[in-house]
């Protein structure tokens, strides 16, 4: 992994401010925690035996690297290529095991024995909770309430690798309020305890060091679509809800002449309602009311059910790099049954956002090729996907638009 | 206008402890302002004000139910400051609240509303000292000044900076962890305490955790004053009154005084 010179993507500035947004707004308690950890990932990133340590682990345990999958049988539904970045094959069935075995093996050169993390559709927790268990690390995790419910599959997973799952009882009880339980622990644990953040938000250093451990996404894809290709993609197309799939993905190609689309649910849509904001220790785009309150998000996926927005989704939105569209709870059920029987892949809720998306935008998208990053598969949305189809009250609750 | 370091200095200079109560704006309601002026009745030295936010993630589970209670009953930020801006008070008000209260309203809209209502300071638990330049900057120019926390996961070079930035007093974090009562008190409530004193002539408060009137009693030993939130937001909240909480902070008062 060399380092390559990212006009679009590089590094943040010294506060942690990608343009405008990002930053440092956390409670006085975590700040030497933050420095700390900011030191320590600088000096591990340019430290070779670090990255090649990390490159096996990606390669040995994660099973990198994942396909590309060029779809000729949707590709006839929608008059465009569809390409498939398979981050749904890694080991735990998501990309989030990137950046957790960054994170772990971190905290590991940290001395750090005690992991604690939040968990929105639980695939987070699921690898954190692996590399904890690898790594002979205690492992607590942190979940609303209500995704508990909705990724029973994930909650067991959890507990199978040893890891304890707190249910988080606050506000809408999904990922916000289990992103304050996070840092509330955190605050009360920092001298022992390494926080495992899974997107790329949250206090400097964690959304630059998130994006770069999910890099690899987009490098391969890169080299991928040049093999099978023979170039660029014409669009890039990602999931947003904290925003470390897409991130991952866009650094591959932001420097290139692909038009980059990240996808929010419509009742998250933290880039969509564009009014900047700071919560969970950074400024981005916020959902919130006229005074100041963070409004809770509503979305039938529970790792896109979040009011804000990585810092760097903020930017490159702001300085037109990248846009940002929404799609409803119903276009996703149905983007996430055509994969299934188009092409025999379940995809998870999340990346069908994204594939919503492209159906929506079809006629736009007519003649050109289109990656999008499958970020997770479906095994843990099943059982929701059939509650509300068999018209459930409590799983019909969770769709919303 | 009350200037913060001033009033205080002058109460510590004719021997007293200082008595800082913590009161969530728009809570309980009505009786959140009964309990603003109890409290200055029995003695305090300055009241916090808290704006409640959808999200305080430096809070245990007393300031976030009363938040969230007041935050049920539809009260905003503006509506706790026009209620206080009719009123007036012999010492003076200090805001606590989150930054993004504070971004959203803009920071000099928000420093002169304080001020407007009779304020003299703010706490901002998540805009650390790094992040707090502008705002402290903006606040300033309203008279309001912007009190920074110390905590005990801090190197001394970290401290010395931040008494040197922290406006009217310094705000020493009593533990590591969110506000709410404790059964002991902290060792590190002390250290911290010490610490900064030997670092700064501003006054040093200790909050987070400090309890009942001995708690603040051993804590006076060594710093300027306490800073008193969940103890006595808790009485409210078993008894639904302001009466439990006010003499609450009257027992402390005396405990103080006796010292
Ligand atoms: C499969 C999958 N994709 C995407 C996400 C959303 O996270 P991010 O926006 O950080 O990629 C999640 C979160 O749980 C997920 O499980």
């Amino acid at each position: 992994m060399s380092t390559t010179v990212n006009q679009f993507m590089g590094a943040p500035d010294k506060a942690g401010r990608f343009g405008s947004f990002g930053g440092r707004f956390v409670p006085e308690t975590l700040m030497p925690a933050c420095l700390e950890l900011e030191a320590a990932f600088t000096d591990a990133w340019q430290d070779e035996s670090f990255r090649s340590e990390f490159s096996h682990l990606l390669s040995e345990y994660a099973g990198r690297p994942s396909g590309l999958t060029v779809c000729e049988n949707i590709s006839e539904v929608l008059g465009c290529t569809l390409v498939l970045k398979r981050e749904d094959l890694n080991h735990t069935g998501s990309h989030k095991i990137n950046n957790v075995l960054g994170q772990t093996l971190l905290a590991k050169r940290m001395g750090k024995t005690r992991i604690v993390a939040e968990t929105g559709a639980g695939q987070h927790g699921v690898a954190t909770a692996t590399a904890a268990a690898y790594f002979g690390q205690e492992c607590v995790v942190y979940m609303g309430e209500v995704d508990i419910k909705r990724q029973k599959l994930n909650v067991f997973r959890m507990e199978l690798l040893g890891a304890e799952v707190r249910p988080a009882m606050s506000g809408s009880r999904t990922l916000k309020d289990a992103v304050n339980e996070a840092m509330r622990e955190w605050v009360s644990s920092v001298e022992s305890t390494y926080y495992c953040l899974g997107s790329v938000m949250g206090p400097h250093p964690y959304p630059y060091m998130v994006r770069e451990f999910h890099r690899v996404i987009g490098a391969e894809a890169y080299r991928q679509c040049h093999e099978k290709l023979g170039g660029d993609p014409d669009v890039v197309v990602a999931c947003v809800g904290g925003g470390s799939n897409a991130v991952g993905i866009f650094s591959g190609f932001a420097d290139t002449e692909a038009e980059l689309v990240g996808v929010e649910p419509i009742g998250g849509a933290a880039v969509g309602h564009g009014v900047p904001g700071v919560v969970h220790g950074s400024k981005s785009y916020l959902c919130q009311d006229e005074h100041g309150q963070v409004l809770e998000a509503e979305s039938v996926s529970a790792g896109l059910d979040y009011p804000g927005v990585g810092p760097e989704h903020a930017h490159l939105a702001e300085i037109g790099r990248a846009r940002y569209e929404s799609v409803t709870d119903t276009e996703v059920l149905a983007a996430f049954e055509l994969l299934a029987q188009t092409e025999g892949i379940i995809p998870a809720l999340e990346p069908a956002h994204g594939l919503a998306w492209i159906y929506k935008a079809r006629e736009e998208l007519a003649g050109k090729t289109v990656l999008l990053n499958l970020s997770g598969r479906g095994d843990k949305d099943v059982a929701q996907v059939q509650a509300i189809k068999a018209g459930d009250a409590e799983a019909l609750e969770t769709m919303k638009s | 206008m009350i200037n913060l370091q001033e009033s205080f200095e002058t109460k510590l200079a004719g021997g007293s402890k200082l008595l800082v109560p913590y009161v969530t704006g728009g809570y309980p309601n009505p009786g959140w302002v009964e309990l603003v002026e109890g409290c200055v009745g029995v003695g305090c030295d300055a009241v916090e004000i808290g704006l409640p936010f959808s999200d305080p993630v430096m809070d245990g589970p007393t300031i976030q139910e009363s938040s969230k209670l007041a935050l049920e009953g539809g009260v905003t930020a503006p509506q706790v400051l026009a209620k206080l801006a009719k009123k007036t008070f012999e010492v003076p008000l200090i805001a606590m609240t989150y930054y993004n209260i504070v971004f959203r309203m803009g920071h000099q809209r928000f420093a002169s509303e304080l001020a407007a209502a009779g304020f003299a300071g703010a706490i901002i638990p998540d805009l650390p000292m790094e992040e707090s330049v502008d705002f402290a900057a903006d606040a300033s120019d309203s008279g309001i000044s912007n009190i920074l926390l110390g905590a005990p996961t801090a190197n001394d070079d970290r401290l010395a900076a931040i008494c040197e930035a922290s406006d009217g007093f310094v705000y020493a974090v009593g533990l590591v962890g969110t506000t709410g009562e404790r059964s002991e008190l902290a060792s590190s409530s002390l250290d911290i305490a010490k610490r900064l004193k030997s670092l700064t002539d501003k006054p040093v408060l200790v909050g987070v955790g400090v309890s009942n009137p001995e708690q603040a009693v051993e804590i006076a030993t060594v710093a300027d004053g306490v800073i008193i939130g969940s103890a006595l937001i808790r009485r409210v909240l078993d008894t639904g009154s302001p009466s439990a909480g006010v003499e609450f902070i009257a027992s402390v008062r005396e405990a103080l005084d006796a010292m």
